[in-house]
């Protein structure tokens, strides 16, 4: 009997232990996935949760539930791969492979910025990129009165590179209802060039900052959060005020690829951009925010590399090449506050533009829109995640490679 | 010397769109502009951050501070302004950037 090993349960390694299972004899093949927690979390809700959209129960569910029947499932520490001996070491056993998947995702690194972990953390400086960061921010939010409040990213790359920016839109939308804007000062601090980074982009959404009078700080390299004075610097000395700090910290990828000597500086493991296999180990496989590709670490792209990754897996089994196929396809939606919703499709060369989706000239999605329909696209997202993307179900009319069909490539400024 | 600069394909905000074309002169010819006189610590930033692109790292500010070439202090020396956003026009590889 040969041995694939998943190590990771989250969205990724849930979604390939759904497809290989299907694929995959079992006489032959045993299949094992690792995970050290026991709640799956739907962490796109964790952007709706500090604003009371969604509750704790629409956002976790036991990950054991979407584990198919023939997978056997490990609730375990994961110390350390040996990628030389084909070995993975758990807290209290080692397990043994033929094939690898590393899916062990990223997460924040607060301590990697002095002071972001400080006395004042989950006071009045939270992140909502955690289920315990964003409850507890729903908790301060609940409560607050009014003022500064900074939302900020460390450094690129986060998982989900828009929710800071949705965060400050929803959050213009949080206190208009509250009756309470004019108590509110936004202001969204990110060290890129800009809030929006890309030429179409920048020409077709730039007006959402200035109509819901976001004030922006750019090229803003944090050093610390000063917690005397509750200011981020950065190391020009810039100093921006603030009564609530929302930010991202720094996302690394999980300490054991660090422990197992497999990662860059940033535990990231360097993986081959389209077909997904590992570089340094033929029979280890990368997929989602564990990997360095430069694709957006978001679902959409797990779900994408997860059908290229399946097809490469039968094929390294039958000794064939593998498909250089993936193309760092993305398709997100993005909140922009008021029951409104933008879509993006992408992929590691084409930056997103105008059109309709998925069906060409049609939709019912416009493309870097604003729109109703969008909004609800999101929403119904949730249900998508659970019953369709974790079991590997495929999205009808998407495909996992970015389609030209139906988009328009220049915009005009609006 | 501006003529080193004629045949380069750049894009809106004045980045390399083709890194086979930069060469040390592409460089020193967009550092003028950015009011910038190159010495041999800023050609070595350059070629570490090129170095960087060329591994798949993402580049950041938090990079500079463990890369053991330079501390942020001299980098904002180096590059007054937008250090991370200057450096790379001049090293010919994208500016570090978000997906929209």
């Amino acid at each position: 009997m040969k041995k694939l090993l998943i190590l990771g349960a989250g969205t990724s390694g849930t979604m390939m232990a759904n497809h290989l299972r299907k694929k995959i004899a079992q006489n032959e093949w045993e299949i094992t996935i690792v995970d050290q927690f026991k709640t799956h979390y739907y962490q796109p809700g964790f952007l709706f949760l500090p604003f009371d959209i969604y509750t704790e129960d629409q956002v976790k569910k036991t990950g054991k539930n979407f584990i198919p029947k023939g997978v056997k499932y490990i609730q375990k520490k994961i110390e350390q791969i040996f990628p030389n001996e084909n070995k993975v070491q758990l807290e209290d056993e080692t397990l043994t492979y033929d094939i690898l998947i590393i899916a062990t995702g990223c997460k924040i690194a607060p301590e990697e910025t002095e002071g972001m972990k400080g006395k004042n953390w989950q006071k009045n400086v939270f992140d909502f990129y955690t289920y315990e960061g964003s409850l507890a921010l729903r908790n301060k939010l609940r409560g607050w009165k009014g003022g500064d409040l900074v939302v900020h990213f460390t450094e690129m790359p986060i998982k989900c590179p828009v929710a800071p920016l949705e965060f400050v839109f929803l959050a213009d939308s949080y206190f208009r209802n509250k009756g309470m804007r004019d108590k509110v000062n936004l202001t969204y601090v990110t060290p890129l060039g800009g809030a929006f980074t890309k030429p179409q982009c920048t020409k077709a959404l730039e007006y959402l900052l200035k109509e819901k009078n976001i004030r922006v700080v750019t090229d803003f390299a944090i050093e610390k959060v000063d917690n005397e004075n509750n200011q981020i610097v950065d190391y020009g000395d810039i100093k921006v005020d603030f009564d609530l700090l929302v930010t991202v910290p720094t996302n690394k990828g999980d300490e054991v690829i660090a422990r197992s000597g497999m990662g860059d500086d940033l535990n990231f493991v360097p993986t081959h951009h389209n077909t997904l296999q590992s570089l340094a180990h033929e029979n280890v496989f990368v997929i989602g925010d564990a990997t360095n590709v430069p694709a957006s670490k978001a679902g959409s792209v797990a779900h994408f590399a997860s059908e290229t990754l399946t097809d490469n897996i039968l094929l390294y089994i039958k000794g064939k090449p593998l498909k250089e196929e993936f193309d760092g396809h993305a398709n997100c939606f993005i909140e922009t506050g008021n029951k409104k919703a933008l879509l993006i499709d992408f992929n590691y060369k084409q930056e997103p533009v105008h059109g309709t989706f998925p069906i060409a000239g049609i939709g019912p999605l416009s493309l870097l829109k604003e729109s109703k329909m969008n909004h609800f696209g999101k929403l119904a997202f949730r249900w998508i995640y659970w019953n369709m993307l974790l079991k590997g179900t495929p999205i009808p009319m998407v495909g996992r490679n970015m389609s030209m069909k139906g988009k328009k490539l220049s915009i005009t400024k609006k | 010397m501006e003529a080193v600069l004629e045949k380069i394909k750049v894009n809106e905000e004045g980045y390399l769109l083709d890194f086979s074309q930069w060469n040390k002169s592409v460089g020193e010819e967009i550092a003028i502009k950015e009011g910038i006189t190159m010495t041999d610590r800023h050609w070595e930033v350059i070629k570490w951050l090129q170095d960087k692109v060329q591994a798949d790292e993402a580049l950041s500010i938090r990079g500079i501070k463990t890369s053991g070439v330079l501390d942020i202090k001299e980098f904002y020396a180096l590059f007054p302004g937008g250090p991370l956003k200057i450096s790379t026009k001049i090293a010919g590889v994208p500016k570090p950037k978000s997906c929209i």
